[in-house]
């Protein structure tokens, strides 16, 4: 799956490809597209935000810091944070045992990195139930609990940093590595001061990836959360009950500040990456 | 090391893999086949893949459109549209249909002037299509500009030059040459497609035996206590998913592999 916030930094102006007409075929073809993405992509999204403050600014803080609300959104930013680190430390693990070791049935080990992203969300939330629900088979029973929360965002963002820095690592010339430890360096030494600093970026594109898909979560999540509020309903479960309870304002203004997390996340990943293209 | 790498993926994936299929057919394929058969089940099935159709006709069409359109011209604004494509992968999916409801919905502006005009978007087709669109605009667009940037505009410039027009260039000189990065874009896109279930539980209405779809017989049936069907058609639905899992793996281009 190609590396979407990647693209975001990749230099648009810099090689100058491609045949360049302005004439009225671009235009067309801007517009169409211009036309596409509103009705599609902006007006509903702005519709959102319009919708949040409709009643008023004031309105909307309190629907956005309702003590149901506050809580969920509380509860889905420290499940994303907790899930993000694990997967910065155990994705970039997993990369580098796809990418450096061998062993029988790592193609298959390999493909299976994608099914998160190719079963269907309320699909790993059954299964998920099923394994550590009232009547788990392994005895592990987190139904109800946050931490059955977290283990459900840990299946779903699994791809996300294994799959950014899987082409880093591939790339990754071990002749400095080598030179290090030929120089008296340990294991450790090369990788914190050779390898790591390479990896960064592409560990905080996945990292950040897993924390915007993750804050937004819903189908693996409403099963095994059962939806207890104040406990371990996630804030898209609270942006559910509410559109189910007709009460769009509140739904709004939490799918509004949820937007803003998300894109300041991104914005911020963008900036950062960024910086390590000047620094490099 | 590997151990660990392993052992993880081992519990996280593994386990609630294989525990998926022996509850399924825990007590035999008989009771799965009875389920499958039921026709609102069968209904839904149909749904999902008439969704699947449209949703990865159009997001096809328009996403090779947005990919030559930002790799191939220039134009004021083409920073923003790239970083605009992304979007929709920061968007829960419940806020897509919450989005759609209040542009598309009766009482919304647009929805209720063409409600007036007898077409209905949320609670019926044209709506759940929208929200899978939605949810996967990027990936076509993100796996053809790529292979576009690479094979660079010789061979375009060529067919040009000996007197071909746009069409006949982009049909017999581009589309050949993007077909690999188009066909993984396009089982990205199907594998999402038939998975969503958030926004599509917002917009449809989820109305057994008319709007709703595979994912959302899932949860219905899970939750009023058919648990046979729930699992059956979930098992189905991996069983999809691993057939385009493989497709991912075979399509995936070289330099992520």
């Amino acid at each position: 799956m190609a590396d979407a916030t990647a693209t975001l930094s990749r230099p648009l102006f810099g090689r100058r490809s491609g045949l360049r007409r302005l004439n009225t075929g671009t235009a067309f073809g801007v517009g169409l597209a211009t036309l596409w993405l509103s009705l599609l992509v902006l007006i509903p999204l702005g519709a959102v935000v319009w919708r949040a403050q409709e009643d008023g600014l004031a309105s909307f803080w309190d629907a956005a810091t309702a003590p149901e609300a506050a809580a969920a959104i509380r509860l889905t930013v420290a499940s994303a944070l907790i899930v993000a680190v694990i997967n910065a430390v155990l994705g970039t693990l997993i990369a580098w045992v796809l990418v450096r070791d061998d062993f029988r049935g790592k193609r298959v080990v390999d493909a299976l990195i994608d099914l998160p992203f190719a079963l269907p969300t309320i699909v790993a939330g059954l299964v998920l139930l099923t394994l550590y629900g009232v009547n788990s088979p392994v005895g592990i029973e987190l139904a109800y609990t946050r931490a059955g929360v977290v283990v459900a965002l840990l299946f779903v963002t699994l791809p996300f940093v294994v799959r950014t820095v899987q082409p880093v690592l591939l790339e990754l010339d071990v002749e400095m590595e080598q030179a290090a430890t030929s120089l008296g360096a340990s294991k450790l030494t090369t990788f914190r001061r050779i390898v790591l600093p390479n990896l960064a970026p592409a560990i905080s594109a996945g990292t950040a990836l897993a924390f915007a898909r993750a804050i937004s979560e819903f189908g693996a999540t409403v099963l095994i959360s059962n939806n207890l509020p104040f406990k371990t309903q996630v804030a898209s479960v609270y942006i559910f009950g509410q559109i189910e309870a007709d009460n769009t304002v509140g739904a709004a203004a939490v799918a509004t500040v949820l937007l803003l997390i998300a894109i300041v996340v991104l914005f911020g990943l963008d900036l950062l990456q960024r910086w390590a293209a000047r620094h490099a | 090391m590997r151990f660990i790498a392993l052992g993880y993926l081992a519990v996280l994936i593994g386990l609630p893999v294989v525990l998926i299929f022996w509850r399924t057919f825990e007590h035999g394929v008989k009771p799965v086949i009875d389920s499958l058969s039921d026709p609102a089940v069968l209904h839904a099935f149909r749904v999902t893949a008439i969704i699947t159709f449209w949703t990865v006709l159009l997001n096809t069409v328009f996403g090779v459109g947005i990919a030559i359109l930002l790799v191939r011209h220039t134009f004021p604004g083409r920073r923003m549209l790239n970083v605009l494509i992304d979007l929709p992968i920061a968007v829960s999916p419940v806020v897509v249909g919450l989005a759609l409801i209040l542009v598309y919905g009766k009482f919304a502006p647009v929805g209720g002037w063409l409600d007036d005009h007898g077409i209905q978007i949320i609670f019926s087709y044209p709506g759940m299509v929208l929200a899978t669109m939605f949810v996967t605009l990027p990936l076509v667009v993100r796996e053809v500009a790529p292979v576009l940037e690479e094979i660079g505009t010789e061979q375009e410039q060529a067919a040009h030059t000996l007197g071909a027009n746009g069409f006949q260039t982009f049909r017999r000189v581009t589309l050949p040459a993007i077909r690999w990065g188009l066909a993984y874009g396009v089982v990205l896109t199907i594998a999402r497609s038939l998975g969503e279930y958030g926004a599509i539980a917002v917009v449809s209405g989820r109305l057994i035996g008319q709007t709703q779809t595979a994912t959302l017989v899932v949860d219905e049936r899970f939750q009023n206590f058919d648990q046979t069907t729930a699992y059956a058609v979930a098992v189905t639905m991996a069983f999809v998913a691993i057939i385009t899992l493989v497709l991912i793996n075979v399509l995936r281009p070289k330099e992520h592999s």
